[in-house]
């Protein structure tokens, strides 16, 4: 349970990158989150944990709206990146998206070579210069931790590539824009340990540059990797705190049982 | 047995012979047509048959069968010469025959009218002579050769006379223009365009007349037949296709025949009612049709199935919608042919008319049948099958690619030009598969909207707009129809039947594997392992 968290002099919780305020989300009538007040602070890993449908996925959803694509959906409430507001009618959702990337459960690359996943975003951006392209690709691709393994094939196909290299390209092609905010929905679920390890590793050099919020069901892993924790359940914000405090002395009886794997 | 039963081996021997049983209808299919197909052009010997009654018969043994209703049995003999017999078949009875021999010098002429010719020749006339011994056949082949320069030529001078007509027919619409806007009689333009007509009317004389005299020394190119009865008979050299002495050739000889009957098929136009000689115009109709169908069809099939499938949502209007789609493909297609005659050829084609064309009215130009409604009418048909499957393909795309791209910052419609569209095409290559397909096999719908039994022009030629979609067509499909079922002679028709069959399969299929090359190619490069 080491964290870098310890050597910070000034209170990250004083920074926030979004905040979060009395955030209400409906399917229909059915509502899955209440009330959420939180922070998420700047360049720090935040891990977002709880048992199944207790709406961690969907609350991560709301941070870069990827919720609209469900037509009965419904947010109330306020979430700001960086003091300005995400949920709001006249939002460029495209422009949030780029400062608010997401990785997901399973790895979806694009079925295209490895070098134009990474510059995917580039692309649809309408940036042609192919320096910066290529500058793109050996950076992002490096801060993925894939760049030794792929450099001598970046123009072969995106989906020959392993679980655990099809991932770390997910997370490379979410790097490539430059993101202010990486969300991550449990990205070594589908992983085997090996794998698990590596994404881990790099998960820990990205927060020196990106603010990393990640889902996960592995409370181990939410240990290892996060600064911050908090733990929802049946769409109550129940505990936030760090991860170091939260783990050893938790402050609620719900999230203790938790942890303690007495249920979830 | 039990075993056998417990682990279903029944079921999957029950699925294997309903396979096995589809695959034999498909190969008894191809096989019948293929034999009787490619069969018929195979030079056959001719038979002289001595009858009893002194008379004798020449002709190609087709059958033998048992006489209906009587004792013995029966030949049937395709004996040619309608020109002289009026039928080309005969049935002779086997006991008046008294002897069946072959005779050496028996020949068969193809010719461009009447059918075959079966017999003996007896003089060659070609305007250094006659000739009626020694070397008949080579002086039969040389005059010929002769005789067909001269006939290329009068069809050049054809091709000149056409043009000019194509201009003067341009004059003339500017003339009825003039009318309709009352032009008076006396303007400067009216009589400079009387005098261009002028001119194009004495190039014209010319051309006639040049074309009088080449046909006049084509004329003296004529052999004399007789037939095994020695009825004699004249045949102009240049109207002869093909000659040979089926009874007097070795097997290379007999094969070039075929060969060259074959090809023919390829290049030549229709003869004797379509019962004879080449197919091109129906080959070209066919292609043209189909190609002009997917023009239409495919983007406008792919656009709707991409408006249903990634934006519509799932509303009630949009299930009505889909439900609809689904129906269309079960509409009989001469219902379409009866929409596109009503909507597209009356409707829109009389519009056309009446906007663009007045002047040549109450001739329509675009208010009667031609390739374009046929094309239309066709795409109607065929855009269900293409909503339907590309709506599938785009359905079947994992929803985390799409996400991915929108998590990107990407809008809808670069997700759809740049990652949803490739993703989709190999199956939106089997809707362009199946609606070609389709499209190709119908028959009822065109017959309606512009095909012909005899095209005077092909749709695409050398005189502006180059490609006429106005114009009327011919097509494989109905070809057959009309050689099997509307033609005068329909037992000389059916070998054509076959080899169109043949032809129509065969180009239904070459445009198929065309369009599974490119769908495996496109495969391999945008999906997942397998698809």
């Amino acid at each position: 349970m080491k964290s870098a968290l310890e050597t910070d002099a000034v209170d990250p919780l004083a920074d926030p990158v979004i905040e979060v305020e009395t955030l209400n989300f409906y399917y229909g009538d059915a509502q899955a989150l209440f009330d959420l007040n939180m922070v998420f602070p700047r360049r720090q890993v935040t891990a977002l944990i709880g048992p199944s449908g207790c709406g961690k996925s969907t609350f991560l959803r709301c941070l870069n709206r990827m919720n609209d694509m469900v037509d009965i959906s419904r947010m109330e409430g306020s979430i700001r990146l960086d003091g300005k507001e995400v949920n709001s009618e006249e939002l460029d959702v495209i422009e949030l998206r780029r400062k608010v990337g997401m990785v997901f459960q399973k790895s979806n690359p694009f079925p295209k070579s490895i070098y134009e996943n990474v510059v995917y975003g580039l692309r649809i951006a309408g940036i042609k210069d192919k320096d910066v392209l290529d500058e793109t690709v050996e950076s992002s691709l490096k801060g993925a931790a894939l760049w030794e393994e792929v450099k001598d094939r970046l123009h072969e196909s995106a989906l020959g590539m392993s679980g655990g290299q099809m991932q770390r390209l997910c997370i490379a092609r979410a790097i490539a824009v430059n993101p202010e905010v990486i969300l991550m929905d449990e990205p070594c679920s589908a992983l085997d340990p090996k794998s698990t390890a590596r994404v881990e590793e790099m998960i820990k050099d990205l927060r020196e540059k990106y603010t990393i919020i990640i889902v996960t069901h592995n409370m181990q892993q939410a240990a290892r990797v996060s600064d911050y924790t908090a733990f929802l359940y049946e769409g109550i914000l129940v505990e936030f705190g760090k991860t170091s405090k939260l783990f050893v002395k938790p402050q609620n009886r719900q999230t203790e049982d938790y942890i303690t794997g007495r249920f979830g | 047995m039990k075993q056998f039963c417990y682990r279903g081996e029944p079921q999957v021997w029950m699925t294997a012979a309903a396979l096995a049983i589809t695959l034999l209808m498909a190969l008894t299919l191809i096989l019948v047509v293929i034999f009787n197909g490619l069969g018929a052009f195979w030079p056959q010997k001719l038979a002289t048959l001595e009858l009893n009654n002194g008379q004798a018969v020449l002709g190609q043994v087709l059958k033998e069968e048992p006489r209906p209703y009587a004792d013995g049995t029966r030949m049937q003999l395709k004996v040619g010469n309608r020109d002289l017999y009026g039928l080309d078949f005969r049935w002779v009875d086997e006991d008046e025959i008294k002897r069946i021999h072959y005779q050496d010098d028996a020949v068969t002429v193809e010719r461009e009218a009447y059918g075959d010719f079966y017999g003996t020749l007896n003089e060659v006339v070609v305007p250094d002579g006659r000739v009626n011994s020694g070397g008949l056949w080579q002086v039969l082949q040389q005059g010929r050769a002769e005789a067909l320069k001269i006939k290329d030529k009068v069809e050049a001078i054809g091709e000149q006379i056409n043009t000019l007509n194509y201009a003067m027919e341009k004059k003339r619409n500017k003339a009825l223009k003039l009318d309709y806007k009352g032009v008076p009689a006396e303007a400067e333009v009216r009589r400079e365009l009387a005098r261009e007509t002028d001119e194009l009317e004495q190039q014209f004389q010319a051309l006639v007349k040049k074309q009088r005299l080449h046909e006049a020394e084509k004329a003296r190119y004529v052999a004399l037949f007789q037939d095994i009865n020695g009825r004699s008979v004249e045949i102009p050299l240049a109207r002869i296709v093909r000659s040979y002495k089926p009874n007097d050739m070795h097997l290379i000889e007999r094969a070039g025949v075929y060969t060259s009957k074959l090809l023919e098929l390829f290049y030549a136009d229709p003869r004797e009612s379509n019962t004879e000689g080449g197919l091109f115009p129906a080959i070209f109709g066919t292609v043209l049709l189909i190609f002009v169908m997917s023009l239409f069809s495919f983007p406008m099939g792919v656009i709707a199935a991409i408006y249903l499938s990634e934006y519509a949502g799932d509303g009630f209007m949009v299930r009505m919608v889909r439900i609809a789609v689904n129906n269309l493909a079960g509409i009989p297609s001469i219902v379409y042919g009866i929409f596109g005659l009503g909507f597209f050829i009356y409707g829109l084609g009389g519009a056309i008319d009446q906007l663009f064309f007045p002047a040549r009215l109450p001739t329509p130009t675009f208010g009667t049948g031609g390739l374009l409604w046929a094309s239309l009418t066709l795409a109607l048909l065929t855009v269900p099958v293409v909503i339907v499957t590309t709506e599938e393909a785009l359905s079947a795309i994992p929803g985390g690619v799409r996400e991915g791209s929108l998590a990107l910052g990407s809008t809808r419609f670069q997700t759809l030009v740049r990652i949803l569209i490739p993703m989709a095409s190999p199956g939106i290559m089997t809707g362009l598969i199946l609606s070609m397909a389709r499209a190709a096999g119908e028959v009822a719908p065109l017959m309606i909207t512009g095909v012909v039994k005899l095209a005077p022009a092909l749709p695409l030629d050398g005189q502006f707009p180059f490609l006429h979609l106005d114009r009327k067509f011919m097509h494989l499909g109905f070809h057959i129809y009309d050689m099997g079922f509307q033609s005068p002679n329909v037992e000389a028709a059916r070998p054509m039947v076959f080899v169109t069959t043949l032809l129509l399969i065969l180009i239904v299929l070459a445009m198929s594997g065309v369009a599974i090359r490119l769908r495996n190619k496109m495969k391999k490069k945008y999906t997942f392992g397998t698809f």
